[in-house]
């Protein structure tokens, strides 16, 4: 670990921190339905959305016609993204002529880019056309990342909001979000992108001669415009398969650093909005800080991990740092903090092998996915993530004090304890009881890069990663019809069997009284909060993943420090 | 005859482990192991599960002479252990209440009744065969046959049967003391009482169920907090069932003895086990100071009160005012004031009367003391506002400042107004300013104060420490309202009460919110205490009263609607603070048992037994001995409530965190590691 490796981390998180007052407060008003500066241009363009969408923008809809219209948009969404890429080979801007995906991987990639997994079992760069790209996969960035930011904006309503039964209406909350936060900030990335040299155009692959004398194929296509919102939403999904380990995808140090700033540029405001629809601001920084907190705590591990090197391969008399798998332009510091940034939001943007990492830099990763994605998490669903371990908390440290749990007033009671354990129970059924079966069967082992504990490693990190909607891949593992259709399965199930306790609590919490604050109540921005909160979700993390970590990544560190190593 | 029959004082306390109630305790824990009792609570019937299924697995391995049939039994025994504590715990939590159902199922028992028809002829009839609405006749010596209000007559009933107190109260028709409870014993006169309550349906018949737990059903709290306990059973169910084929792929093979051990160590039993017996013994803390709640939501939502509705009289001052001073009108000489205040008196047997009497006495009173010949005393009526005495000749009154100034002007005076400034003076002060006059003349003011509760400003500081807001429900007029709450430290007031804008000021309350506690006794209190979500009835009260409110105090005492709101906040606190323990828990017991469970496949695993506990048995023994034996070792915290004191939220919050949290996940380590030198000192493993 060096101190230049730190400040750059430190600047990074400094960089997140002057936008979240900004950007949040910004949100806050966009979703309050309250003039900004970018009314005057894109209001009329609202309007006509609404008109021709027949949207009345005043109507508000109850908890059930909430979740029932994000279901509806996302699976004619799904449909079409699955009928684009099995129809690529007749569609224009396919300068590659590549043909129509494989019905299984259609399936999974379709699902992959709905819910804001962008997990690849593809070659972007070998298998979709750039129509697809464009009207496909880059539509779900967008829609995928507001649709998550609407569903947080819904549950801080339900918290906001007493004796009310409605959540605010799904289609002007996506269209908000997509006008007024994705787009700009993707036109303004774009063009800083294009600046540090990302390609967008609609060019084949270029040939040139490499100075070895190699003749080499180099990817073009609209890259820059894909490459922003695949940050910005946490959608993670490469335009190529290197993903941001590539020089096209990612070319310069500014470019990494602006990438990662993207990347956590929404989750990390979207505490503030949050603070402030509520309005207490103390209440969304305590979640910031919470998120800090466990942010550089993994960072620590991860780069310290690598930075120490592989133990077995020290025994062999080699030293230093762990460098295989990562680019060497990027080095340590940036490789780790990419690896932990990517992870702690729900992106899946890697500029570094995953499964390269050492045992134990490994582990970072995975348990940041296994925590449920709460560090900053996915666009909103980070947020809504997060407020589940919020209501949790408040319900079994709040009896402490001697009250029934109440939780900004709101009285914590059957329904509510119910939804939020629902939607925390979620990620060990759905990636524990896969990775058991598929340990078991022959088609799960069989496209296995590893045996041993890194094997296990790579089985439990896919469906991990498909559950959280993260998306990055510990690679190792190939595709194959069974992992095709159960990650499918999985990313979609990671993404809606959530999304219906998040709904179900926002529409209990809308309804009820909110007592006033008193000294007898239960504070939910003291720093012991923010240390019970960390507490619960390291405890029940821990508790939950511990016997299965402790037969990958951990028993793998403990077997290299003896000098073993996996094939 | 009526057959008579000795009345025992019903116990009011009996220590937490009396040798009968645990004798009962241990045979109620066998009884509880019905799967159809264990169903009720899903973490220990998971435990009972896993107890069935290790003694399978034991009774093979002996048959089959393979395995490890020590071990297995070891398993095996402590789990069911395991269950049976939790039994024990429930069990010894309603011991104290069924030995007070036995013995007022005693008090119960059938008496003849001397019926009333509409002629009034008396005809005796079983007091089983009595219906609400009945009439009838109790004279001295005999047991009142059921509930029911004083419709005629007073008389002093032994309510000892119901209340424990051996001091005998009065009951008295119409009134705000006219109830009646069936069991108890009339000592003295007779009286005629209505019937309220049908065979079965009686205030005892109520008591006996409540006390028992028969009719005890989950709070919504308790009900809240199973549904977390269930959820982390079934996610610990998840990793611990997904442990067996990741096992496999490991090179290994888990027995199922080992997985339920794990299973049932990780799963918050401690919290499980102990739930329903912190529950119950709430609601026995309560009946301990003699206030019956008439369910356990009661008790928890006194824990949750926001505002308190706190009666001036009885509760914040002394029932009675007492004469402070006596204030002689301008050229009336000190001591003729003092005379004729004194001899206004002298007659009037009210408190306030005695007291003018008691304080003319100690200013050193000279002259003639006592009453001429023919002197008739005129009592105080709600009509004229004031009492005196017409004597041969002059007459004395003293009263309420506009009706004394009324009837000197009748009397033909012109009274002055020298007095107004100290009347005001008396009435800023929280004091009742009472004029005196003589015939056409006043002649002085009398000062009637208002007596503090000793300590009642350190318990309205408690209070606000515990965020609860005190408002003082009063008849007085505004300002001397605001003088006595500024007095005793309230923190609001509501003056010139009448049952309407008390109603009002609970529903304003609630609409904010918050969640309001109050007392009440007369039947117009009834209304009021129905829509409180917390209300507590004196048991001197009428039975309107006592049907709408949440809970009765059969002491009859304000002021314990304070110890009530304790008991709830410590209720809660206790839940809280054993769950917190019972999941920090686990983390010692997964250092303990995975290591073990992979000494074979991995032994470099033993890094993560950091306990250095002896051998992989040994280790996972241990880990469910101390999982089993720390239900054992909290009883006693349950049933008390975890130590409260009366604080801030963050003050609390801070304390239990350190002591059930961060203490939670180290007692366990320092346990297991007990257990395990222990056992293998004994060469048990």
């Amino acid at each position: 670990m060096t101190l230049i490796g730190w400040i750059q981390a430190v600047v990074l998180f400094l960089a997140v921190l002057v936008f979240v007052k900004p950007l949040g407060g910004f949100m806050a008003r966009v979703f309050n339905g309250e003039r900004n500066f970018l009314s005057p241009i894109l209001r009329p363009v609202e309007r006509a959305i609404y008109r021709l969408g027949g949207i009345n923008e005043d109507e508000e809809m109850a908890w059930y016609t909430y979740l029932f219209a994000v279901l509806a948009f996302s699976f004619v969404g799904l449909a079409w993204l699955y009928l684009l890429l099995r129809t690529q080979q007749w569609l224009p801007l396919n300068p590659q002529r590549f043909a129509a995906m494989s019905p299984d991987l259609a399936w999974n990639t379709a699902v992959s880019f709905m819910t804001n997994t962008n997990w690849q079992f593809y070659s972007g760069e070998s298998t979709v056309s750039y129509f697809s790209q464009m009207a496909g996969l880059a539509w779900h960035n967008f829609v995928s990342a507001a649709a998550g930011i609407a569903l947080a904006i819904a549950l801080i309503r339900g918290i906001a909001r007493t004796t009310l039964k409605t959540l605010g209406n799904f289609w002007v909350d996506l269209t908000r979000a997509c006008l007024y936060i994705l787009l700009p900030i993707s036109i303004v990335g774009c063009l800083i992108l294009v600046m540090q040299g990302v390609p967008q155009n609609f060019h084949s692959y270029e040939t040139a001669k490499s100075v070895q004398g190699f003749s080499q194929q180099i990817t073009g296509g609209p890259m820059a415009s894909q490459e922003v919102i695949k940050e910005l939403g946490t959608n993670g999904g490469g335009f190529v398969n290197a993903n941001s380990a590539s020089p096209n995808e990612n070319p310069t140090p500014f470019s990494d650093f602006f990438e990662l700033w993207l990347i956590l540029a929404i989750g990390a405001a979207l505490t503030y909005t949050y603070g402030k629809m509520v309005k207490d601001t103390r209440q969304g920084w305590a979640l910031f800080i919470a998120m800090s907190i466990l942010f550089f705590g993994g960072l620590l591990v991860v780069y310290w991990a690598e930075a120490a090197g592989n133990p077995a391969i020290h025994q062999l008399g080699i030293a230093g740092a762990n460098m295989e798998g990562k680019e060497v332009r990027f080095g340590l510091a940036a490789s780790t903090l990419w690896a932990n940034t990517t992870t702690a939001t729900s992106c899946g943007a890697v500029n570094a092998m995953h499964d390269s990492f050492t045992a134990l830099g490994g582990l970072i990763p995975l348990v940041n996915m296994q925590l449920g994605e709460i560090i900053f998490g996915g666009v909103g669903s980070g947020l809504y993530a997060k407020l589940m371990f919020v209501v949790l908390t408040v319900f079994i440290a709040g009896l402490m004090v001697g009250r029934t749990p109440e939780f900004l007033g709101k009285k914590i009671e059957r329904r509510e304890v119910t939804f939020a354990i629902l939607s925390i129970l979620i990620t060990p059924l759905l990636v524990l009881v896969p990775t058991a079966v598929a340990v078991l069967i022959p088609s799960g082992l069989a496209t296995l890069g590893n045996t041993g504990p890194h094997g296990f490693s790579e089985i439990l990190y896919a469906f991990t990663s498909t559950n959280a909607n993260n998306g990055s891949a510990f690679a190792g593992l190939g595709p194959n019809l069974f992992y095709n259709l159960t990650t499918g399965a999985n990313m979609l199930f990671g993404r809606f069997a959530e999304v219906i306790p998040v709904l179900a609590l926002a529409g209990a919490l809308a309804g009820k009284k909110a007592a006033p604050e008193s000294a007898g109540t239960f504070t939910t921005y003291s720093p012991i909060f923010v240390g019970l909160l960390i507490g619960t979700i390291l405890i029940v993390g821990a508790l939950t993943f511990l016997p299965a970590d402790a037969l990958g990544p951990i028993v793998e560190h403990l077997l290299n420090l003896k000098g073993s190593t996996f094939q | 005859m009526i057959p008579q029959r000795r009345i025992d004082r019903r116990p009011k306390a009996s220590s937490l482990f009396d040798r009968a109630i645990v004798g009962r305790a241990i045979l109620d824990s066998f009884k509880k192991l019905d799967p159809r009792w264990q169903i009720r609570n899903p973490v220990m019937f998971i435990v009972e599960i896993g107890s069935v299924v290790t003694t399978g697995f034991f009774i093979r391995d002996i048959s089959s002479h393979t395995g490890h049939a020590g071990f297995d039994f070891a398993i095996a025994a402590w789990l069911w252990f395991t269950v049976l504590f939790a039994n024990f715990a429930e069990a010894v939590a309603e011991g104290r209440g069924k030995a007070q159902a036995d013995y007022l199922r005693r008090t119960k028992a059938e008496t003849i009744a001397k019926k009333l028809d509409e002629a009034g002829t008396v005809t005796r009839v079983s007091s089983a065969l009595l219906r609400a609405g009945d009439l009838v006749q109790v004279d001295a010596g005999e047991l009142i046959p059921a509930d029911g209000d004083v419709i005629k007559g007073a008389a002093t009933v032994d309510e000892s049967a119901i209340t424990g107190e051996s001091a005998p109260v009065i009951r008295e028709a119409g009134g705000d003391r006219s109830a009646v409870t069936g069991g108890t014993r009339v000592l003295s006169d007779h009286i005629t009482v209505r019937v309220s309550a049908d065979p079965g349906e009686s205030f005892l018949d109520r008591m006996i169920a409540l006390v028992e737990g028969a009719q005890r059903q989950k709070t919504p709290n308790e009900i809240a907090l199973t549904i977390l306990l269930a959820g982390l059973t079934i996610i610990f169910l998840i990793a611990v069932a997904t442990l067996a084929p990741f096992s496999l792929y490991a090179g290994t093979r888990q027995s199922l003895v080992v997985l339920i051990a794990l299973l049932v160590c990780l799963i918050p039993t401690t919290i499980g086990g102990l739930l329903s017996a912190i529950g119950i013994a709430g609601m026995d803390r309560v009946m301990q100071r003699n206030v019956l709640a008439m369910s356990g939501r009661a008790v928890e939502a006194a824990g949750d009160v926001d505002t308190l509705l706190l009666d001036k009289t009885g509760t914040i001052t002394l029932g009675n005012r007492q004469a402070v001073e006596i204030l002689p009108a301008p050229g009336i000489d000190a001591q003729d004031a003092t005379q004729i205040a004194y001899l206004s008196s002298l007659p009037d047997e009210t408190p306030e009367g005695r007291s003018i009497v008691a304080l003319a006495q100690r200013a050193g009173l000279s002259g003639d003391a006592a009453l001429p010949e023919g002197a008739t005393f005129v009592p105080f009526s709600a009509y004229t506002r004031m009492s005196g005495v017409d004597m041969n000749g002059p007459q004395i009154r003293k009263g309420a400042p506009d009706a004394i100034l009324n009837w000197v002007r009748e009397q033909g005076g012109s009274p002055s107004t020298d007095l107004s400034g100290e009347v005001e003076r008396i009435a800023r002060s929280g004091g009742t300013p009472l004029l005196l006059a003589r015939n056409q003349m006043v002649v002085g003011v009398i000062h009637l104060k208002d007596i503090l509760k000793p300590n009642m400003i350190a318990r309205f500081d408690r209070l606000r420490a515990m965020g609860i807001r005190t408002v003082m429900i009063t008849g007085d007029n505004p300002l001397t309202a605001a003088a006595i709450a500024k007095e005793s430290g309230i923190d609001d007031f509501l003056a010139e009460a009448t049952p309407e804008t008390k109603m009002d000021l609970i529903k304003r309350e609630q609409g904010s919110g918050r969640l309001v506690a109050m007392t009440g006794d007369g039947t117009n209190d009834a209304p009021a205490l129905a829509q409180a979500d917390v209300g507590v009835a004196m048991n001197s009260g009428t039975q309107a009263a006592k049907e709408a409110a949440n809970m009765v105090d059969l002491d009859s005492d304000p002021t314990k609607l304070i110890e009530v709101v304790e008991i709830g906040k410590q209720l809660l606190m206790t839940r809280g603070s054993l769950t917190t323990f019972s999941i920090a828990n686990d983390v010692a017991k997964y250092f303990a048992i995975l290591p073990a469970m992979f000494a074979t496949a991995y032994p470099v695993m033993n890094v993560l037994n950091i306990m250095r506990l002896t051998t992989p048995q040994s280790a996972i023994l241990s880990a469910v001995i101390f999982n089993a034996l720390i239900i054992i070792a909290l009883i006693p915290l349950a049933l008390r409530g975890v130590a409260y004191r009366p604080r801030g939220a963050s003050a609390v919050l801070r304390e239990n965190v350190l002591v059930y949290g961060v203490g939670g996940i180290i007692a366990p380590f320092i346990g297991i590691k007990l257990i395990d030198i222990i056992l293998s000192l004994l060469h048990l493993t």
